[in-house]
């Protein structure tokens, strides 16, 4: 109880950063040149300037800035993201529709990249110093200084053009009619590709980071306790050593979760999903602003509610945060 | 000295080094060894490398000299990631700095913006800076230097806590010396040795963001990019895979360059934390 009470206090003070966040960017929107009226009649080929003036009082657009502000957050407040005059639709309803592809490339993504540096950085760690440490270190750095995207079309390179092994992009076959399981394996297929291309780069910093907690903790008084009441290795390790050397992973996820969002945008792009990221960059390109507002209110809520998970995994691992 | 001694005792700091010299000397030469706008139409489109002596690395969609765009690229990426990285720099030190050394209210104002910014992903705040203000050039390097300080602040302000108690600044105050020389003569020089190292983590990032950019088209497109080349290529990925394979690998070297010269520094500037176990 006293874990979800701290955790919960940890929420309440993001609400303060929140704020501040949706007010800078409001105030930021105001230098945009042109408005959604003026996207929307440019891409109706014009209009004279009354429809124009219609439409701005028709969205609000023509109160001052203040009450505007005042407006959209007390909308915020009802989770009332707005109306994007590009899709024709309220901006909540595109956005819930862009989710799952995201959260499911995120979430397999973060699982691959968190297992995959586990494992990895616990192998290094063991090694240290000799070969195998060598080469998974200096591949993680290579990694880490791949970007994305470039990852992304070398991987359609070889594993969708030449070898044919997964489809070069798409979140599931069109008009394939499959349902249940099917589908959930089409799905699956499709993103196999995209998830190992978001992973790589996180799974580079999860190594490092768990190869440098494991050699950290390793020289701890407790683990020589451990080993002189005659553990075994592999008892030391996994009830002793892991338990601890995990707690700056842990944080890991909590500090990424932000980049991981941000990374989708540009996998999502290549590997054309119609993801949230995807939304971002279409709404750019469109100067849709109510829409890229509501992904960045949106994303900055799933960075709080992850934030919020992480401290909760974090006082469950390491007892000492309650007491 | 020491710190030179125990940076080149590092082969992977001097392959870093090297490498970081590579791409140096590849923009300084950018001009002699290929004049003339390299986003100019050089040849026939779509040369694979190797098979035309005049364009070694092949030539593109449009029909440009492929090398030329790459050593031009090397110049904007340069300039690009080094400015951006300047402005990330200034402003997490001075954040840091006021915030570290006044604490109480400054600093929780600040620490709250801080994290405003932290909450947000910096790509996305990145693509709202585009959609604001445009994607010329000047502006794509403000908006990363702007989405890129929280975490130098961060560090900036964690040296500032520490030092700010110790003897030498209680004696710069009782000296009667005011807080500002206090903040950038006495305290910055000691603070500076982590918060510079971390630049080179910060210019890593800049042009990893820089070319993302570039790729979705929303960066400068008069500018000669790597990441604008590897967009170009994918409308002949399937066939003519070199045109984005080549720009990456320039990419990769740079990102990986300045990542290696910065743990170098990193270790030589620490050493006792590279001898550990």
């Amino acid at each position: 109880m006293r874990i979800v009470l701290l955790a919960l206090r940890r929420l309440a003070a993001s609400l303060p950063t929140l704020l501040v966040l949706l007010v800078g960017l409001f105030v930021l929107l105001q230098f945009a040149p042109g408005d959604t009226v003026d996207a929307l009649m440019a891409q109706m080929g014009g209009g004279d300037p009354a429809a124009a003036d219609e439409l701005r009082r028709f969205y609000g657009l023509d109160l001052s800035v203040p009450v505007r502000l005042g407006h959209y957050l007390w909308r915020l407040v009802q989770l009332d993201l707005g109306y994007s005059a590009i899709y024709g639709k309220p901006v909540a309803e595109v956005i819930v529709e862009r989710l799952p592809p995201t959260l499911l490339l995120m979430g397999a993504s973060l699982a691959f990249a968190f297992a995959g540096g586990l494992v990895l950085g616990v192998f290094a760690a063991r090694k240290v110093g000799r070969w195998p440490d060598t080469v998974l270190s200096t591949l993680g750095l290579i990694f880490y200084a791949t970007p994305s995207f470039w990852f992304g079309l070398m991987g359609i390179v070889l594993f969708a053009v030449d070898l044919g092994w997964v489809p070069a992009g798409g979140y599931e076959e069109i008009a394939g009619g499959k349902t249940g399981l099917a589908r959930v394996l089409d799905v699956a297929w499709h993103l196999a590709l995209p998830t190992l291309t978001l992973a790589l780069i996180f799974l580079a910093t999860y190594l490092r980071i768990m190869r440098a907690s494991m050699l950290e903790v390793m020289t701890l008084d407790f683990v020589r306790t451990a080993r002189a009441k005659g553990l075994s290795g592999m008892a030391v390790l996994t009830r002793h050593v892991l338990r601890n050397a995990l707690l700056p992973m842990v944080t890991l996820i909590g500090l990424q979760a932000g980049t991981m969002l941000g990374g989708s945008v540009v996998v999502e792009s290549v590997f054309a999903l119609p993801g949230l990221g995807r939304l971002a960059y279409e709404s750019v390109v469109q100067r849709d602003l109510n829409t890229l507002l509501g992904i960045v209110f949106v994303s900055a809520l799933l960075v709080i509610v992850v934030n919020f998970l992480v401290d909760l995994l974090y006082a469950r691992l390491d007892p000492r945060i309650v007491s | 000295m020491k710190v030179l001694r125990l940076f080149l005792s590092s082969p992977a700091a001097v392959i870093g080094f090297a490498l970081f010299l590579v791409v140096v000397a590849m923009a300084a030469s950018a001009d002699l060894a290929y004049p003339g706008d390299p986003l100019d139409l050089a040849g026939r489109p779509l040369q694979w490398p190797f098979t035309n002596p005049r364009f070694p690395l092949g030539t593109d969609v449009q029909g440009r000299d492929i090398a030329a765009v790459i050593f031009h690229g090397a110049r904007v990426t340069l300039a690009i990631g080094g400015a951006a990285t300047a402005i990330a720099m200034t402003i997490g030190i001075a954040v840091g700095a006021l915030a570290g050394y006044h604490g109480g209210l400054v600093d929780e104002i600040l620490m709250r913006l801080t994290e405003a910014f932290q909450t947000l992903p910096n790509f996305l705040l990145l693509l709202v800076f585009i959609a604001v203000f445009g994607s010329d050039i000047a502006t794509v390097i403000l908006a990363i230097g702007v989405v890129s300080w929280p975490a130098s602040a961060r560090l900036t302000r964690a040296e500032f806590l520490t030092l700010r108690s110790r003897e030498f600044v209680q004696a710069a105050r009782v000296l009667g010396m005011r807080d500002l020389p206090i903040i950038f003569r006495e305290i910055l020089p000691n603070a500076l040795p982590p918060v510079i190292v971390y630049a080179s983590v910060v210019m890593a990032v800049a042009i990893l963001l820089e070319s993302a950019l570039a790729f979705l088209n929303l960066s400068d497109p008069n500018v000669p990019s790597w990441g604008n080349l590897i967009g170009t290529g994918r409308a002949v990925l399937r066939t003519q895979w070199y045109v984005s394979a080549i720009p990456g690998v320039a990419i990769l070297i740079t990102v990986l360059a300045v990542s290696l010269v910065g743990q170098g520094l990193n270790d030589a500037l620490n050493p006792r934390l590279k001898g550990r176990p």
